[in-house]
């Protein structure tokens, strides 16, 4: 693989409950490349494949056909926990990301050994919790001093932005963010996506984000991919994904899809 | 005054019921797993003590092999659950019920081995409690200031994670099967230590003790938590609240037992204990909060709170 490519999918194929009446073909031989710095916006309607792309990466489950390379490393048949070292995560489940019976401290502090080796020494240590202090401090939600607070008592919002810090605390190699606000009240929702341009961009991380939104998958990153039926329908990106617009993509997506439906939730957004 | 003689012995033997409990802590409050291990774990604890107390071995050698014994058995069900794929509660069943046949030959097929307090130095004899109840207080006190510190390291709070949210330990690059490995021989391990202080201070290990021992061991957690949490809802605390459980639980028995009731029924007592404790936040979350829900504050706060 060339260097400068953090993603490469090869025929990715995947259905679900093969063999039965309810097989779903939720991926059908997707390909796809991100390259380094690419911030990558996805949607498509209910059972387009989104969720199950990212999964997929993130190797919740194996793929029935086709491979995966991230940073040049083939991880199809890699188990999960072992491809968490490239990768940082946020579901769409605010509960999901973070452990709600422990300490905010103790969440980054095993975020922070994130790829490493963990080891017999303590696992939040003095110099660390002043660390961890600065670094919520830029979420400007007032968590630096609630480090102590065990993460079950804040609200979505706040343990999302916590699980974004989690993610990206230890520099992935790619960023997977899996409808992160579709949880959230509209003006949470609007600000931890603030939050995710701003530690996207500080950090110059390689990003892929599901996303229902059309107006949030065309405002945010600099490449977008609309999918249909378990692969990649449209594909924008430099230019001409700076002047996309909602009618533009509505129309871009009838005519590759031969007149394909949109599902309502996409247009209503 | 009846009562005032029987309770430096509940004491003692709370005290060992406790410890088992903080076994049980790890895997049903840790680890989330309802480790049915624990009724044969600590049989094996005390009949591996028993037997080698016989045949001369040193009390610390002993208690340590009983130990190790319950590390293996607690292995043996985290590897039934991961790496075959059996449900936990299963696994753990599976385990007891081998459990039954090992326990059998260490006891070299008798039901019943008695230990002869004047051959060994033994730590802990019900034939004086005042120095039964000092050892477990130092054994107690050793093994909770071992799991306080383990429990903090970095390798100690992804056993936490594991339990509490499986998704995020693995999205954090948490080897959330190993883990629960790792965590169920740990519980185990302190099961049978607490089984090897049981068959010194009965003076026996007998193939039927450990019966219901995991009701008992969740009694002293519930017990112990419903006071603990509300002083302070930390690690340690926690662990101290739940060594008390089981000694209140003991207390309460030795009281039952005064007062009359045929020993036959004691683990009917049991299970009814663990029964309300298990139902009453249930039944408190179904029956009382449902009018509370219904409040417009509550609706504008929808979906913001934690779980």
């Amino acid at each position: 693989m060339e260097v400068g490519k953090v993603l490469k999918i090869t025929n990715l194929q995947k259905t679900f409950n093969a063999g039965t009446v309810n097989a779903k073909t939720a991926l059908n031989g997707l390909d796809l490349e991100i390259k380094d710095g690419e911030f990558v916006t996805v949607i498509g309607g209910n059972g387009a494949g989104k969720s199950t792309l990212l999964n997929a990466i993130a190797g919740v489950w194996k793929p029935d056909f086709g491979s995966i390379e991230i940073d040049g490393v083939d991880v199809t048949r890699m188990p999960e926990y072992k491809r968490a070292k490239f990768l940082g995560r946020v579901f769409q489940d605010p509960m999901k990301g973070t452990s709600p019976d422990m300490e905010i401290a103790e969440n980054l502090a095993i975020a922070s050994r994130r790829g490493e080796k963990r080891r017999f020494v303590r696992g939040v240590k003095r110099s660390d919790r002043e660390k961890y202090r600065q670094l919520l401090a830029t979420l400007e939600l007032g968590l630096e001093d609630r480090l102590s607070t065990k993460v079950g008592l804040l609200s979505g919002g706040q343990r999302q932005a916590i699980t974004l810090l989690m993610a990206t605390m230890n520099r992935p190699k790619l960023l997977l963010l899996d409808e992160h606000t579709a949880a959230l009240d509209p003006k949470t929702a609007a600000k931890v996506l603030e939050l995710t341009d701003q530690i996207v961009e500080k950090n110059h991380l390689t990003t892929l984000m599901i996303t229902h939104n059309m107006r949030d998958a065309i405002t945010h990153g600099n490449r977008l991919i609309m999918m249909y039926e378990g692969n990649i329908l449209i594909d924008v990106s430099g230019e001409e994904k700076r002047n996309l617009t909602v009618e533009h993509l509505l129309s871009l997506f009838t005519q590759a899809s031969g007149g394909g439906v949109v599902n309502d939730r996409l247009v209503l957004n | 005054m009846a009562f005032l003689y029987a309770l430096p012995g509940a004491i003692a033997e709370g005290l060992i019921w406790g410890l088992m409990g903080i076994g049980v802590y790890i895997s049903y409050k840790i680890l989330d797993i309802a480790d049915l291990t624990v009724d044969g774990s600590i049989c094996t604890g005390a009949c591996v003590c028993a037997v080698l107390l016989g045949s001369g071995v040193p009390v610390w050698v002993s208690v340590l092999a009983a130990f190790v014994a319950g590390a293996l058995a607690g292995m043996v069900t985290g590897l039934l659950h991961t790496a075959l794929g059996i449900p936990s509660i299963l696994a753990g069943i599976l385990t007891q019920l081998m459990l039954y046949s090992v326990n059998l030959f260490i006891l070299g097929g008798k039901s019943l081995v008695a230990v002869d307090p004047r051959a060994n130095a033994l730590w802990v004899h019900m034939s004086d409690n005042p120095s039964s109840i000092l050892a477990m207080l130092i054994l107690v006190t050793v093994v909770i200031l071992c799991l306080w510190q383990f429990f903090y390291t970095e390798i100690g709070l992804t056993l936490k994670s594991t339990g509490d949210n499986p998704d995020m330990s693995r999205a954090q690059g948490v080897n959330v099967k190993r883990n629960q490995v790792v965590g169920l021989a740990i519980a185990n391990a302190i099961v049978a230590l607490a089984g090897a202080m049981l068959a010194q201070y009965k003076g026996s290990a007998n193939i039927n003790d450990g019966r219901g021992a995991i009701v008992i061991g969740l009694a002293a957690i519930f017990i112990g938590l419903s006071v603990s949490l509300k002083i302070k809802p930390n690690f340690v605390v926690s662990l101290i609240g739940v060594l008390g459980g089981g000694i209140i639980y003991y207390i309460v028995y030795n009281l039952v037992i005064l007062m009359g009731l045929k020993t036959d029924y004691l683990k009917m007592l049991s299970a009814i204990i663990v029964t309300v404790f298990l139902a009453v936040p249930y039944l408190k979350g179904e029956y009382f909060t449902r009018r509370k829900s219904l409040r417009p504050q509550d609706m504008a706060n929808g979906g913001g709170e934690g779980a």
